[in-house]
Formats: C-alpha cells, sequence, structure tokens
C-alpha cells in the first residue's frame, strides 16, 4: 500500500528500515522481519548500498519482503547510477508492484568500502524526485512515450531537522516538496526541542513528516555519530544517561527508553516514525509499547 | 590547469627499453611540470639505460611545430627503440600520433589542478560544464566547490559547514547559501530544478 493513504487517512505511519546483507543470503533478515516487525510496523526501508558499502540491492530486497507480504519502501540513490538506469531500475520497481520510493542522493563513493569507486550523482535528490513524477505522466526524462500504463509511486525524500545548518536543509526540502515529494523521513533526532521547532517552519510545505530514530546502542556509537554523522547530536545529558547504568544499557534497555521518549515528546508534531535499529530490529516492538503507539 | 607529476623510478626505467629518446616539454602555461625532479631522473636514467638524447622543447601538442622541432632528430629518432614523453597528455598523444610506429611512452600522470588557462592556480575551478550556474549561486561554482557536483541544494552529509567528502573541505552548498544570505538574494536559490545537460559541452549552438 502506499505510505500516501495511510498519511490521508490520518494514520500515524511507523516504518523500519533494514539493510541488505553484504551476500545473498537474505534467511536471517527474513526471520527477524517476521519474528518482530511483520504486523506491528507499516512499511519497511530497504538501503541502497547503505554508506557506499556495497550490498545485495535494494530493489532484489524490496521484492522478497513483497513476497512474504510486508509493504515495502525503495530506497533509491544516485551516487551508483546515471539517469538511463534510474529511470529503468523504477520502472522494474513498478513490475514488482513496489509502490513507495525514498529518493536520495546518496553518501559519496569515498566513504564507502570500494572508495574508487566512480562517483556518478548524474542526478539528485531533487531530480530524481522530478524524474518519476515524469515517468509517472507517461514520459521519461527526456519526453520520449513510455509504452503502455505509466507507473504510480508514494515519493518520498529526506530531511535533516537538527543540522547545524537547518535552514539550507528548509530550502533544500522546499526544492523537494516543489519536485513532487509527498511525505519526509528525517535524520535521526535526539533534540525534541529543536525537531518541534523545526516542523514548526516545515509546517507550511503541507507534507506529512516522519520522525526519525536511530537506537543509540552505547556511548561509542553516539560519540562517533557525534563527530561523524551529519545532522546528528546526541546532547550530553543523553550520553550520560547511557553511561549511567552499563549493564542496562548492553541489554539494550536504555536504548529503548530514550527512544520511546523521544517519540512520545514528538508525536503530537509529526505525522509518523521511522526507526533505524541497525542491527537491533528486536527491540522496535518494545519501543512502539513504550511509545504508546 | 594541468598538473604533471612524474610516474615512478620503477615504472620509467621498465620502460627505457633499448635506445632510448626522451621528449620534455616546458611549452605553456597551462601545464605545472616538474623540472627538477624530472631532471634529476633522467640523469639517473642515462647511467643505467641507452639514452641517445634529452631534449626539452615547447609545445609539443602542435603537430606542425612538433614536426619542424623534431626534424634535426630525425636520424637519432629512427634509430631509437623507444621514445620518452615528459608532458601532459595531449602532447604526448600528439607525438604517438607523429611517430606512429615507434613506441612512444607517458612517463607523467596528468591531474587537474584548479585555477585557469595559462594564469596561476587558484583555489576557484572551472568544470567547463557548458551552462554555467554562477548567477544562481552567488558566483560560486557549484560543479567544482561541491564534491558531488549537485545543483539543486546541499545533500545530508554537511557537518558544521564541512563537505562529508573531507572535514577540512568548507561544503559548496554552504558557501553558495551564505554568500546568497548576505546578498539578500536566497530567493534565487527557488529556480526551478536543474538536470545537468551533460552533452552540451560537446553541442554545437544552433
Ligand atoms: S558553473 Fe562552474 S563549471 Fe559550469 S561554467 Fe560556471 S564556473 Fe564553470
Ligand atoms: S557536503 Fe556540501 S559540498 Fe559536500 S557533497 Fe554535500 S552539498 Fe556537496
Amino acid at each position: 500500500m502506499k505510505l500516501t493513504e495511510l498519511f490521508q487517512r490520518g494514520e500515524f505511519v511507523v516504518t523500519a528500515e533494514v539493510g541488505p546483507p553484504k551476500g545473498f543470503h537474505i534467511e536471517h533478515l527474513l526471520h527477524e522481519v517476521e519474528t518482530y516487525l511483520k504486523g506491528r510496523i507499516h512499511a519497511i526501508n530497504v538501503t541502497d548500498n547503505q554508506s557506499s558499502v556495497m550490498r545485495l540491492g535494494s530493489l532484489a530486497m524490496c521484492k522478497a519482503l513483497k513476497d512474504i507480504g510486508v509493504d515495502a519502501i525503495f530506497q533509491i540513490t544516485c551516487r551508483d547510477r546515471n539517469r538511463i538506469a534510474l529511470q529503468s531500475d523504477i520502472l522494474s520497481a513498478a513490475l514488482f508492484g513496489i509502490e513507495n520510493l525514498l529518493c536520495l542522493t546518496g553518501d559519496h563513493t569515498t566513504l564507502g568500502d570500494n572508495p574508487q569507486a566512480k562517483p556518478v550523482f548524474d542526478l539528485d535528490s531533487v531530480s530524481l524526485l522530478q524524474m518519476v513524477g515524469k515517468l509517472e505522466s507517461g514520459e521519461d526524462m527526456a519526453g520520449n512515450p513510455l509504452d503502455g500504463e505509466a507507473p504510480s509511486f508514494c515519493k518520498g525524500a529526506v530531511v535533516s531537522p537538527c543540522s547545524d545548518s537547518v535552514d539550507v536543509q528548509l530550502a533544500k526540502m522546499e526544492a523537494k516538496v516543489k519536485a513532487g515529494a509527498q511525505y519526509f523521513q528525517t535524520q535521526a533526532v535526539y533534540e525534541p526541542e529543536k525537531f518541534i521547532k523545526f516542523m514548526e517552519k516545515a509546517k507550511q510545505f503541507g507534507v506529512p513528516v516522519q520522525l526519525g530514530i536511530v537506537i543509540p546502542k552505547n556511548v561509542g556509537m553516539v560519540r562517533y555519530m557525534n563527530d561523524n554523522v551529519a545532522g546528528i547530536h546526541v546532547p550530553p545529558e543523553m550520553i550520560e544517561e547511557l553511561k549511567a547504568d552499563k549493564e542496562k544499557t548492553k541489554a539494550g534497555i536504555t536504548g529503548v527508553e530514550i527512544s520511546a521518549r523521544i517519540i512520545r515528546e514528538c508525536k503530537d508534531y509529526c505525522q509518523g516514525v521511522h526507526i533505524m535499529a541497525l542491527g537491533w530490529e528486536s527491540k522496535i516492538p518494545d519501543i512502539l509499547k513504550l511509545a504508546g503507539l | 590547469m594541468l598538473i604533471t607529476q612524474l610516474k615512478s623510478k620503477d615504472t620509467i626505467e621498465a620502460l627505457a627499453k633499448g635506445k632510448v629518446f626522451i621528449i620534455n616539454c616546458h611549452g605553456c602555461k597551462e601545464v605545472y611540470f616538474p623540472e627538477p625532479e624530472a631532471d634529476e631522473l633522467q640523469k639517473e636514467l642515462k647511467a643505467k639505460a641507452d639514452v641517445t638524447e634529452i631534449t626539452t622543447r615547447d609545445y609539443i601538442c602542435n603537430p606542425e611545430n612538433l614536426r619542424l622541432q623534431l626534424k634535426k632528430f630525425e636520424e637519432k629518432i629512427k634509430e631509437a627503440d623507444t621514445i620518452l614523453v615528459f608532458s601532459c597528455g595531449v602532447g604526448v598523444q600528439t607525438v604517438a600520433a607523429y611517430l606512429d610506429d615507434k613506441r612512444v611512452y607517458a612517463c607523467c600522470d596528468t591531474c587537474p589542478l584548479p585555477g585557469f588557462q595559462g594564469v596561476t592556480p587558484l583555489e576557484f575551478d572551472c568544470g567547463q560544464c557548458g551552462e554555467c550556474y554562477l548567477n544562481y549561486t552567488g558566483g560560486i561554482c557549484p560543479i567544482t566547490a561541491c564534491s558531488k557536483s549537485l545543483v539543486n541544494g546541499q545533500c545530508g552529509g554537511s557537518k558544521n559547514g564541512k563537505c562529508e567528502v573531507d572535514k577540512d573541505m568548507d561544503c559548496g552548498w554552504e558557501r553558495i547559501y551564505r554568500k546568497l544570505e548576505k546578498l539578500g538574494k536566497l530567493d534565487t536559490l527557488k529556480y526551478p530544478t536543474q538536470v545537468r545537460d551533460y552533452s552540451k559541452p560537446f553541442k554545437e549552438e544552433k
């Protein structure tokens, strides 16, 4: 089902995210999805060679999820494919019945595990969104007609509400809305006040926004994110909270509590939540329960 | 602007087979040529290989000029087994085409250098995209100042104003935004979605 239909119905849309393995065996991943996610969330994002690390393809994994009855969100980046390949893959997604897209620019190739690769970036997140719209109108980017029925998608994009240059991000968000973005998922939020302030400005675009959550696993992880991950800032009190009871943090209870608390504080200001568990999919049911979802 | 860097000594020594004829090009200001390093390497090479001539010319990329300049070496070139060229990639290609039946080898790697045609190296660079965006972007080139050459705004990778690719490099789109902010021209960012036309620099204007 398209996420847009859920938003229109006024549902608080809950999505999670899985990263395909670096290999083609997906039994374990499917088992995790069946056990912890299926029936509890609306759809699952499948990352596209996340952080420029080469893995199993997003589209294939989306199809595998669809086959077990889970709605998938096809993440598609501009890092590895030119406009010919991107358009072609989007048609392929239509063939497989994938209805939701998340259009991203993508991390630079040099950040990943094949840093020698050619960075493509023929399109970017904005022109990618516009291109999908063009396909939906029955033409390719160059204006050549498509054969038969035109595809139709729910088109998503991302934004960083806690970025240190949030004004620059809002300008980009506006460009994405104009280019056809129908919903947004955000970068991980650890500062609800900043998120709420951001939403006051983002409201004007009239497009639903899902709060982004990355479960904080331990002090090392959050320090790493603070130093290296764009748009993420974990405040010192939260780092102290993770430090306070080592056993509790190790068991994942602190991370679950923090995540649920952020959701509760932001819930009234947004239209859904997107949980990036990074391998801790098993914690998602607890987070949802604790957040009252 | 280009910069030529010498290939490794091992690589060049392995190329120097039989009678070796060496051509250096110190021609144009467009190319930075590593003169002292090339000099030293060629001296060493002379001790190890059968180098019959080292000649330093200019503008070997001009075929007619090249022909005239090599005229007086006709005999030596004829008997040479290998021609080593220390120049930019265009120079090597010109020599290889002119001495069509000779083994002509490049001894330099050619890399782009910011700055422009024949002038000093600069921090400013132009990617010769064929559809200049500077008027939208406050005079800051999105093609060369942004690691991904994005034309529709900042990606999600900028942290503390720096680019995700290099913490020492300012994010080009952060610079563009701040500049337009300063000029009171943020509205120019509301231009319609841009898509690069990669055929453009090669297309003839109608
Ligand atoms: S936008 Fe940049 S690359 Fe394109 S013509 Fe202008 S300065 Fe050159
Ligand atoms: S961080 Fe800035 S300069 Fe680097 S790729 Fe993204 S937009 Fe371009």
